[in-house]
């Protein structure tokens, strides 16, 4: 009964798109990486540089657009370190994906340390308002769960159709596509592949970077650390998830955002009481465990993610 | 940009390029104290003091670097074979837990007993853990990285739940801690009034333990076979999937002694920060060991070095003590771009 | 087809030098090609050929020497330059993306990047037309990983007519082609070079080369060693300019076949991604006697190959050994029935790149009491065992101790054949044996085969080309769409008989006689 009442109602629905943003961001930008070849293990960290990054320019002076912008810069200056070791020198996508991982968050921390060495609890910042859609906003249900959002959450959305026209409506998405299945195939009609995915990883960890700066500049507003908390493995079987596709991702993105709204509802109810919230904060992590098993079978993998290309060897 | 291969890259070559990576790390490390406002040579200067300018510092160091060198042995145990275990964390835990288990008074057994049954069940317990992802890559494909990842966060609310819950310490004033182990189920120190226990000795006997695994026994010939080329191993009729299930085992087993001895050698009772990342921190050890057991002792001793160095030098003159995290992780990165140039040349065209 | 002396050069290549480390790929080359002319490169596998082709095609940049096009210089490794100057290339391995139509793999590269749509319908429609005009069909919006062999070649052709190509190189084409496949490239061909497209032709198959071109050009050991008008010369001639000696013919005395050692009856295996399974399949394989499998790649040889190599069971149908029939089945089971196993690809399959000689020269017998006891490795008894495999073998090399990436392809080989044939099998499956091999290396490998034929093995061999199969076996079987024809005597059928069965006609008239 209370399960219901609680999917019924439109703040449910308004705190799980919410909680699909910064994913949306993060997976759509793990997704372009992928299906340009490269798996970005880099995620959870660039994602903490862009949590502090965007906050802290902000927090320094700058308006709320410039920090989005400062973040997605950060991000992309972690890709094209990312890019640089996996793509031109084919080093292990793995190592060099924690590599970064380590760094930016290393490098974060200490950044945070060295501009606010003194402070106790981070300061906050005047985050994102939400920007009510004149009329659709008053629609019952879809309205507030919708069309009263965060304009990043708006940003968000129009993320996923950019990223799905690009892939399968311009010259650009056919390379990548052709560049994650083929790298052959790109070189030889006078692309170049180190070009092509060197730009899908900077571009994607620019809007990992987006994702983790919607935390601290929306979500919530301030800094933490901690607070991305496993978010990037998480996109990453989302990828997996939505079969690398663009709007079949973001349906996992928000059902998986739902199903942690609904986590933090149900401790709240009695059924929380009797069951340790451990429990329930686990359940993300196992959804996405699950959520991996269920598609392995099915998922269509890009033929040459984590494949170096080399010319000289054919 | 091409990379063609060198037949005999040459002893200037294989020890070049791993040196200048060392250099380039050095050198972003002043970078980063420079940046601090600190001047880098102090910084430099009390970082090795602090690591091994005393009895004192020494012996932390060597203290720091054994949970490491077990991390670092699972991790390189797994990379070998090509099974991305990064999950040692979670691994770490487990083992950490089962200190706790059988050590806080349910078990009575002399230490001679009690030890080895606690180590052992330590490792069986982070073998189960890892052997969860291993099984679920063969069975159904599913990228272990992810799995083990994710494994990390909810082993480490389990532990959450176990501090809150059922192993919570009555006199712990409400901190979420363990009961302390009993007298027999703690490691002794190597000798009196040196602060240095059991499990670093016993650390090194595993890394000689894996180094001759690897050499000397077919499952260690197997491991490389696997991890160099699984699709030639299983058509030369290697059983793969068998292998990696015992390669799981081993580097899961390996990861949970260092909970287990963190717990029974230094710590004496759980707490939810027993690891500042010592699992993550394993893979940049393995990798600076070049996946080499013996290596692997090395490099956990110069990473342990950087992390306590780096506190007593962050006590003393306020720059920020992540410096050692960073450097460490610049390392990584540059250590495998040196490999990577060690054995090819890059050519244009 | 007189008259190229007045015809203009198209392109003109001058000192061309590459090296790879010591080894010199090409070695100072000249020649011009002309307008409307079809010439053909010939060399032996690792003569230089493809590498100076990637060279022309700006995947390599030269080390000496300059490409001239039309009159103007090519800047050197810029695959971009050469396709925009009018060069179109069919590589020998494809290069396609399988997750996209034939019209999508056509067009990829051909707008600019940052358009913001792209122009379907006009493209398909070229697509459409020029398929036509040329004779190469293929369904526009057909995805290429559906396609078979022979239609990606077709797709690989349209690329370059798509981007107006007026110079075409084509990487041993017709390696991967039926006999009227090849018949019908040939005529593809000539309507280009009617409309004046010139054609570089690389081949190492001395009867193509002289149907097709007008000049040839061989190539060996990196250097350009003759140039002759087709017209003035023959096959004996080029066979010795290519191989740098008279080629002695191999040598096949009859050999009387045995008892049926491996039996198929109507077996079936499931298609698995790109890999068709077999179906039907009914083969005797006979002591003493070499079974040759013809067909096009990708029609079910490597299903055969992982069925009888211990990594496929029958879906339906039932495999005997020595009559009994075969229950479990997995690689080593195959290895301790005494079945040798000459993997496809020796880089991926046969070896494990970054292990010694020694590592790779015990990979199926490790387990063996004579190498190691109660899971401990005694190397010094795999050492001697891979030291006698060289010796034996005459694998060439510094030492066992060598990482076998090191090793030449036909040392590798021989490394692979010294260790399945030391165990003394029974029966051989030798899977593209000398795909990619010198001549040398070439002629070791079947003498080996035969030796061991002639010591009563039973062996299977497949081979993508017929003249091998044809050279070697005592009975042929032809494979097409996962069926096996029935099997032919030696001299029983010409290649173009085989060729009719290789396209898949005949199957159905004999599903009926059995």
């Amino acid at each position: 009964m209370e399960i219901l009442d609680i999917l019924l109602s439109a703040t449910f629905w308004a705190a799980a798109i919410r909680i699909a943003s910064p994913l949306i961001f993060a997976t759509m930008g793990e997704l372009i990486c992928e299906r340009a070849g490269v798996l970005n293990l880099g995620i959870e960290g660039i994602m903490i540089a862009g949590a502090f990054t965007g906050w802290f320019a902000v927090y320094a002076g700058m308006p709320l657009p410039a920090g989005v912008l400062m973040a997605l810069l950060i991000g992309m200056a972690f890709g094209a370190l990312h890019g640089m070791l996996t793509v031109p020198f084919g080093l292990s996508q793995h190592v060099v994906g924690l590599g970064v991982t380590l760094l930016a968050t290393s490098m974060t921390y200490f950044t945070y340390r060295l501009a606010l060495p003194e402070v106790t609890s981070p300061p906050r910042i005047e985050a994102f308002a939400e920007w009510p859609v004149p009329v659709l906003s008053d629609l019952p249900l879809v309205g507030p769960a919708l069309f009263s959002q965060s304009p990043l959450t708006y940003l968000a959305f129009a993320t996923v159709a950019a990223v799905a026209f690009t892939l399968h409506r311009t010259p650009l998405g056919l390379a990548l596509r052709a560049v994650g299945e083929n790298p052959a195939s790109v070189e030889a009609q006078g692309l170049s592949v180190t070009g092509l995915r060197i730009g899908a990883v900077m571009a994607g960890s620019g809007l990992m970077a987006v994702g983790g700066a919607f935390l601290t500049m929306s979500a919530f507003n301030s800094f933490f650390f901690e607070m991305v908390n496993g978010r990037g493995w998480i996109c990453i079987a989302l990828v997996v998830f939505g079969a690398w596709k663009p709007w079949k991702s973001l349906l996992g993105a928000i059902l998986f955002a739902a199903f942690d709204a609904l986590q933090i509802r149900l401790q709240q109810t009695p059924i929380g009481a009797h069951v340790p919230y451990q429990v329930f904060l686990m359940m993300p992590f196992a959804l996405s465990i699950l959520a991996l098993i269920l598609m392995s079978r099915r998922a269509e993998v890009p033929a040459a993610l984590m494949v170096p290309y080399n010319k000289g060897e054919r | 940009m091409r990379l063609e291969p060198i037949a005999d890259p040459g002893l200037g070559r294989t020890l070049g390029f791993p040196a200048a990576a060392l250099a380039a790390t050095l050198a972003f490390a002043m970078a980063l104290a420079m940046a601090a406002g600190a001047d880098p040579l102090v910084v430099l200067g009390l970082m090795i003091k602090g690591a091994a300018g005393s009895k004192f510092a020494l012996l932390e160091t060597l203290n720091r670097a054994t949970p490491l060198i077990f991390t670092g042995l699972a991790v390189a145990v797994a990379f070998r074979a090509k099974l991305w275990n990064i999950g040692a964390e979670a691994q770490l835990y487990a083992g950490a837990i089962i200190a706790v288990l059988l050590g806080t008074g349910a078990v009575a057994l002399p230490w001679p007993l009690l030890l080895p049954l606690s180590a052992l069940a330590a490792a069986v317990a982070g073998s189960l853990v890892l052997l969860g992802p291993a099984t679920l890559k063969l069975r159904f494909g599913v990228d272990e990285v992810v799995t083990t990842l994710l494994f990390n966060f909810i082993m480490l609310l389990f532990v959450s739940y176990l501090l809150e819950g059922p192993m919570k310490d009555p006199a712990g004033m409400g901190w979420p801690k363990s009961q302390r182990l009993i007298a027999d189920a703690r490691l002794p120190r190597i000798a009196d009034g040196l602060r240095l226990h059991w499990g670093f000795l016993l650390a090194l006997i595993a890394a000689a333990g894996v180094w001759i695994v690897q050499t000397r026994t077919t499952l260690g010939y197997e491991m490389r076979a696997v991890g160099l080329n699984p699709t030639a191993a299983r058509f030369a009729g290697l059983p793969v999937g068998r292998i990696m299930i015992k390669t799981a085992l081993l580097s899961g087993g390996l990861a949970a002694l260092a909970g287990w001895s963190e717990v029974a050698g230094l710590k004496g009772s759980l707490t939810l920060d027993l690891s500042p990342g010592f699992g993550y921190t394993g893979i940049i050890v393995a990798m600076l060991a070049l996946l080499n057991p013996l290596g692997v002792v090395v490099s956990a001793l110069f990473v342990a070095g950087v992390f306590v160095g780096a506190d007593s030098m962050s006590r003393a003159i306020g720059v920020p003590t992540y410096i050692a995290d960073a450097l460490l992780a610049a390392s990584l990165l540059f250590m495998v771009l040196a490999l990577l140039l060690a054995r090819v040349r890059v050519r244009r065209g | 087809m007189g008259g190229q002396a007045q015809a203009r050069a198209v392109l003109r290549l001058s000192g061309i030098t590459k090296r790879f480390g010591s080894l010199v790929a090409n070695d100072a080359i000249t020649f011009d090609l002309h307008e409307g002319e079809v010439i053909a490169l010939l060399g032996e596998n690792g003569a230089g050929k493809t590498t100076l082709m990637n060279i022309l095609f700006g995947h390599y940049s030269a080390d000496e020497g300059s490409v001239k096009l039309f009159g103007a210089p090519l800047p050197p490794g810029n695959p971009r330059a050469a396709l925009a100057a009018g060069v179109g290339m069919v590589h020998q391995h494809f290069t396609l993306a399988d997750n996209l139509t034939v019209t999508e793999n056509i067009t990829l590269g051909t707008e600019p990047l940052w358009r913001m749509g792209r122009s379907r319908a006009a493209a398909r429609k070229r697509v459409e037309d020029l398929s036509r005009d040329f004779g190469l069909a293929v369904h526009p919006d057909a995805r290429v990983g559906n396609l078979s062999v022979g239609e990606r070649q077709r797709v690989e052709i349209l690329k370059a007519l798509y981007r107006d190509a007026r110079i075409l190189i084509l990487d041993e084409p017709t390696a991967v082609l039926t006999p009227q496949e090849a018949d019908d490239l040939f005529a593809t061909l000539k309507k280009a070079v009617a409309r004046g497209m010139s054609v570089i032709f690389i081949s190492h198959k001395l009867h193509e080369v002289m149907a097709i071109s007008s000049r040839v050009l061989v190539l060996r050991h990196g250097k350009l060693v003759g140039e002759v008008r087709t017209a003035d010369t023959d096959k004996h001639q080029l066979a010795t300019m290519m191989v740098g000696a008279e080629v002695a013919e191999l040598e096949v005395r009859p050999h009387a076949p045995g008892p049926v050692l491996l039996a198929l009856k109507g077996v079936s295996t499931p298609a698995r991604g790109n890999v068709t399974g077999l179906r039907n399949v009914t083969l005797d394989l006979r002591a003493g006697q070499i079974t040759g499998l013809a067909g096009v790649s990708g029609n079910g040889q490597a299903a055969l190959a992982a069925l009888i190599g211990g990594l496929e069971l029958p879906d339906k149908g039932e495999m005997t050994l020595d009559g009994a029939s075969v229950e479990g089945w997995s690689p080593r089971q195959a290895v301790d029935a005494g079945v040798a196993r000459i993997p496809e690809d020796r880089h991926t399959t046969g070896t494990v790149a970054d292990f010694t000689l020694t590592e790779n020269a015990i990979l199926e017998s490790y387990g063996d009491a004579k190498f190691s006891r109660k899971g401990w490795m005694d190397w010094r008894a795999a050492e001697g065992f891979a030291q006698d495999i060289i010796a034996r073998y005459d694998v060439r090399c510094p030492g066992p101790a060598t990482r076998i990436r090191l090793l030449s392809g036909g040392n590798m080989q021989k490394l692979i054949l010294g260790r399945v044939l030391e165990r003394g099998p029974k029966i051989i499956l030798a899977n593209q044996p000398v795909r990619g091999l010198d001549i040398g290396a070439v002629t070791y490998v079947h003498q080996r085969l035969l030796q061991a034929r002639d010591e009563s093995a039973a062996v299977l061999l497949i081979s993508e080309d017929l003249d091998e199969v044809m050279a070697l076996s005592d009975v042929i079987h032809v494979i097409s769409e996962g069926r096996l024809s029935p099997g032919f005597a030696r001299g029983a059928m010409t290649p173009a008989q085989l060729g009719v069965w290789m396209a898949g006609h005949g199957f159905e008239r004999s599903d009926h006689a059995a």
